[in-house]
This record gives C-alpha cells, sequence and structure tokens, in this order.
C-alpha cells in the first residue's frame, strides 16, 4: 500500500511540474520582451543571449517616446500618437459596440418579433464570411463616404458584432421570462424592462464583451492597415509594423515598442481575467 | 405591430444596419468587383472601368505567385491546424489531472499570449528567431542542433512563423477543451476504470465522443484561421524568403493595396472564401459521419 502512495506521489510531483515548465516556456518570450527592452542599446546583441540587463536603462523608452530636434526638423516613432489614438479607438469601438449589441442579441433572445428565427439562422450562416472579402469594396464605399483616413473608418466595421449579438442573445436565455412578464403585467415599457431588469443581470456578460471588444479593436491590425494613411492617426499595431519593418536591427527598441503595445492589454486581461476565461469556459468550471 | 415588436426593431435596427453596410453589401459587392478590371485608373475616374467575365480568374491561374500562396496557405493549415489542436488538447487534458494544483495560475499564464497584439508578438518572435543571437537557436544548441536560419531559409520560414502562431493560440482552444472535458461524465470514466479500460482507451471511448463536437468546432475555426495568415509574414518576414511565406491573404493585400488591382484582389477574396466554405462542409460531413453533431 505505501508503494503505491508514494507511486501516486511521485506522479503528482511529474504532472506538476511539467506544467509548471511549459508555463514558463510559453511565458518566457514576455518576459524576455521586458527585459531586454530595459537593456542598454546593443547588449542584446550577444551570445549567448543575456536574459538579464547589465543595468536597467530607460534609453529605449526615451528614444522611442521622446520627441527631439534632428538636423532642425523634429522626429518622433508617433507612439504617443498612436497610444492615444489606439485607446480613443478601443474606447469607441466597445462603447458603441455595446451599445448596439447587447440590446439587439436581448431582443433576440427574448421578444417575439416577425421574422426572428429566420434573422438570427441568417447571422449564424454570415459568421462563414471572411472578414477580408468585404474589405475590397468596403474601402471603395468608404472613400466615396469620405471615411478613408479617419477614425469612423476604422471604428464603423468593428461594430457589425455578429458574434457579439449571439454571446448576449445565449447569455439571455437564461433569464427566466417570468421576471420579464411580470413587469410587463405592471405596465413597464420594454425599454424600462430593459434597463432595469434585464440590464443588471446581464452585467457579467456585458463586461466579459466589453473586455473581447476592447481587446480586439486594440489588437486589430489589416483593417487599420488598409484604411489610414495619415501616420499621425495610425493605430499602436499600425505604427508599431511600421517601424519593424525599417528598424529589423534594433532589438531594444523593438522590444520596447513591443511592451509598450501589449502590456496595457495583458495588465487589462490580467485584472479581469476571470470575467474573460469565465466567459470562455461558459460557466461550466468554477476558479 | 405590437409594442413589443415595436421594441424588438429599434433594439435590432441599428446593429442590422450596420451589419448590411459593413459586411452584406460589400461581400455581395467583392463578387461583382471580381469581374471586372478595377484598377488604379477606375479608382481616379469610373468610366475607365471595364467587365472581364471570368478574365481575373483566368489570368490568376495562370500567375505562379497566386499557386504559391495558396501552397504555402495549405502547408501552414494542414501543418498548423494539428499543431496548434494538439497542444491545446494536450495542455487541457494534463491541466485537467485532479492532481494539478493551482490550476487557474496556470490557465490565464498559458492563455496570456493570445491576448496580446499580433505585430507585437511577431516583433518579439522575429528576435527570439534571430539566427545568432535569439534564444531558440541557443536553446537547440543546448541539445546539438546547429543554428537554424529561421528566417532566412525558404525551408525554415514557415516552421518558424509557426512556432510563433502556435504559442499566440493555443491557449484559446486549451480554454475550450478545459469546459469540454469538466462535461466528461464522471462515473462513465470511473465504470471504464473498473472495466479495466488503459488510459489510452478510456480517452478513445470516452473523452474523445464526449468532447467531439468541441473539437471539432475548433477544427473547423482553426482551419479557418490559418487560411487567414497575414500580419505574421507581414511583420516578420514580407512574404519571404523566396515568396516561401506569401499567403493568400499577404498576396490579396499586396494585389489590392500595393498595386491596387482591386478587381484582381477581390477575385483572390473569392476564392479564399470558397475554400473556406468547402473545408468548413467537409469537415461538417466528416464529423455527422462519426456522429459528432
Amino acid at each position: 500500500m505505501a508503494v503505491k502512495v508514494s507511486r501516486l506521489r511521485i506522479g503528482a510531483i511529474l504532472t506538476n511540474a511539467l506544467v509548471a515548465v511549459l508555463t514558463l516556456v510559453v511565458t518566457l518570450p514576455l518576459a524576455w520582451m521586458v527585459t531586454v527592452s530595459f537593456m542598454p542599446r546593443g547588449e542584446s546583441n550577444a551570445f549567448p543571449p543575456p536574459f538579464w540587463p547589465s543595468r536597467w536603462s530607460l534609453e529605449n523608452y526615451h528614444e522611442l517616446l521622446a520627441r527631439r530636434l534632428i538636423d532642425g526638423a523634429w522626429f518622433d516613432y508617433r507612439i504617443v500618437p498612436a497610444i492615444g489614438n489606439s485607446l480613443f479607438v478601443a474606447a469607441m469601438s466597445t462603447l458603441l459596440g455595446l451599445l448596439l449589441t447587447v440590446p439587439a442579441g436581448y431582443a433576440f433572445a427574448k421578444l417575439r418579433f416577425r421574422g426572428r428565427e429566420r434573422l438570427l439562422k441568417l447571422l449564424i450562416a454570415s459568421l462563414v464570411v471572411p472578414g477580408q472579402v468585404a474589405m475590397l469594396p468596403l474601402f471603395l464605399i468608404f472613400k466615396q463616404l469620405g471615411l478613408i483616413n479617419s477614425y469612423a473608418g476604422v471604428i464603423l466595421p468593428s461594430l457589425a458584432g455578429i458574434f457579439a449579438v449571439l454571446f448576449v442573445r445565449q447569455a439571455t436565455l437564461a433569464i427566466p421570462d417570468e421576471m420579464i412578464d411580470a413587469a410587463r403585467l405592471d405596465g413597464a415599457s420594454e425599454a424600462r424592462i430593459f434597463r432595469t431588469i434585464v440590464l443588471p443581470l446581464l452585467t457579467p456578460v456585458t463586461v466579459t464583451l466589453a473586455l473581447f471588444m476592447f481587446l480586439g479593436s486594440w489588437n486589430d491590425f489589416l483593417w487599420p492597415l488598409i484604411v489610414l494613411a495619415d501616420q499621425h492617426l495610425y493605430t499602436l499595431p499600425v505604427a508599431v509594423a511600421a517601424i519593424a519593418r525599417e528598424h529589423a536591427a534594433d532589438g531594444e527598441l523593438m522590444m520596447a515598442s513591443a511592451v509598450v503595445t501589449t502590456m496595457p492589454v495583458l495588465l487589462l486581461f490580467l485584472a479581469l481575467q476571470r470575467y474573460y476565461i469565465g466567459g470562455l469556459l461558459g460557466g461550466s468550471i468554477k476558479g | 405591430m405590437t409594442r413589443q415588436e415595436r421594441a424588438a426593431w429599434m433594439f435590432t435596427a441599428p446593429v442590422l444596419a450596420i451589419i448590411l453596410l459593413v459586411l452584406v453589401l460589400p461581400t455581395v459587392l467583392a463578387l461583382a468587383l471580381s469581374v471586372t478590371d478595377y484598377s488604379l485608373y477606375a479608382l481616379a475616374d469610373w468610366s475607365n472601368l471595364g467587365f472581364v467575365g471570368f478574365g481575373n480568374f483566368t489570368d490568376l491561374a495562370r500567375t505562379p505567385l497566386f499557386w504559391r500562396s495558396l501552397g504555402n496557405t495549405a502547408l501552414f493549415a494542414l501543418l498548423g491546424v494539428p499543431a496548434a489542436i494538439g497542444l491545446s488538447l494536450a495542455t487541457a487534458l494534463l491541466l485537467d489531472a485532479k492532481t494539478v494544483r493551482w490550476k487557474p495560475l496556470w490557465r490565464v499564464l498559458l492563455f496570456a499570449p493570445y491576448v496580446t497584439s499580433v505585430v507585437a508578438t511577431a516583433v518579439v518572435w522575429r528576435f527570439l528567431l534571430n539566427t545568432r543571437f535569439g534564444l531558440v537557436n541557443y536553446a537547440l544548441g543546448w541539445v546539438g542542433i546547429g543554428p537554424v536560419d529561421w528566417l532566412g531559409d525558404p525551408h525554415a520560414s514557415i516552421p518558424a512563423i509557426l512556432i510563433f502562431v502556435t504559442w499566440k493560440i493555443f491557449g484559446y482552444n486549451m480554454i475550450v477543451f478545459t469546459a469540454a472535458l469538466s462535461a466528461v461524465p464522471g462515473d462513465l470514466m470511473e465504470a471504464a476504470r473498473l472495466d479495466g479500460a488503459g488510459r489510452w482507451a478510456r480517452f478513445r471511448h470516452v473523452t474523445l465522443p464526449a468532447i467531439g463536437p468541441t473539437l471539432l468546432l475548433a477544427a473547423v475555426m482553426s482551419v479557418a484561421g490559418f487560411l487567414q495568415i497575414f500580419a505574421e509574414p507581414y511583420v516578420m518576414t514580407l512574404g519571404g524568403p523566396a515568396q516561401s511565406t506569401t499567403t493568400v491573404l499577404y498576396f490579396m493585400y499586396q494585389e489590392g493595396f500595393t498595386w491596387w488591382n482591386l478587381g484582381r484582389a477581390s477575385a483572390v477574396a473569392f476564392v479564399l472564401f470558397v475554400l473556406i466554405l468547402i473545408l468548413t462542409f467537409v469537415q461538417a460531413r466528416i464529423g455527422r459521419r462519426y456522429e459528432w453533431l
């Protein structure tokens, strides 16, 4: 018996060690990104690759973020404006996205209207269409509408939240009809029912959805790349890609730009991971 | 119209209108665009627009780079889908073991790469994969494998990008599989164990049927995702070396927004669309055969 118990123990220790090693390997690139970004210029171009800075330096961040005079002309990598642009675009598409999709998801779950089932089927079917098919004509449409090179042009396509509508609908189905019907008998208007009864119940789902939307918009690349020509409007991924294609050799500088782009969303994710992973798990697992 | 119906339309009309404007209408127009010779000249003046029928498609069929991009994309999907799904499933199974502690912590850390920007992490990985100073070659050196020119050798470039992509996305399906595994009936598993079924037999006959539908859905989504690789070659290799990482979408982007051949680019987009549709259909058929759907 004692032999069996100790064999189980060893198995448990091995499993845990395996998980820990795997996690270490997976998080190593992100950790290295951070440490290299604080190395003095050129230090990472060495073999064996250093993992820890010889001294912690902010020069890469200074070079990346500060505007300075070179030969009488102001120069910067336009990362600071890109942070502002990314924040604005992500915040707006999250806010407007929620405003548009949460009521719609509720309506598809709980309100009876003609054509509901057919519309729902169409929405699900249209999930198969890759967004890239729409991009070329959308560019021409936006050009006619004067939306090229504008925040609106970046934000508008992200508002077509089919997935979000279906996600909210799924969550709303769990709300008992009786609660809504009782309020209706009391004479509450539909808008009031949504605001005072449904919305509070949907708060966790809304937080999850907001997180999905914010991260999606912050990380979006192809469409902003197409629609934004003016460097002053670049979002972070577009700005970083532009630098990356020119400054391939500047390891430390590139790591600093990667840190600036990933850290805000990584921290946001870590702070709200319960909602994010909980949303994916669909409430099947606690903790 | 009832009061409820009026409210329903008020709630749904705005988002439906936007979906119509930015998704449905452009998709229909893409079909129309793909049979025209829309180019820089038409962009300047609509009267330069001409109808070419299937001209763009026959033209593409004679373009070697288009076939090359199709082949590269197929290779990405063929190697990438099993690698990514396999790693996701293996990790989910590993984390499912009762003896593993601090599960929420591992889950969050393993998931973290998924929420980062592709562009930023592609920049990081370009450096990790650096031939002389990268951590990957350094680690390989430990086990006696000589330096690989990951992003400069046409034979290594696709595996290099796949390592990066798998690292970035496997956490998503890991979580999805974790949810599915929690639905595997525990008493059935216990009964199989008592009947003397081994680890593999239990996985094959109890776990796999229970998570089958989830596995299928993940496969469909992954295939679609791998067919749409763009940002990785754009940042890491510019489609090279020797066009070995030019994907269909990279080819479309270049045709459309570098050379402004929007007609031809739309034809490329349609080929991609049809491919995704066919593969989704085939996978659904396979799934039905094994009664997963």
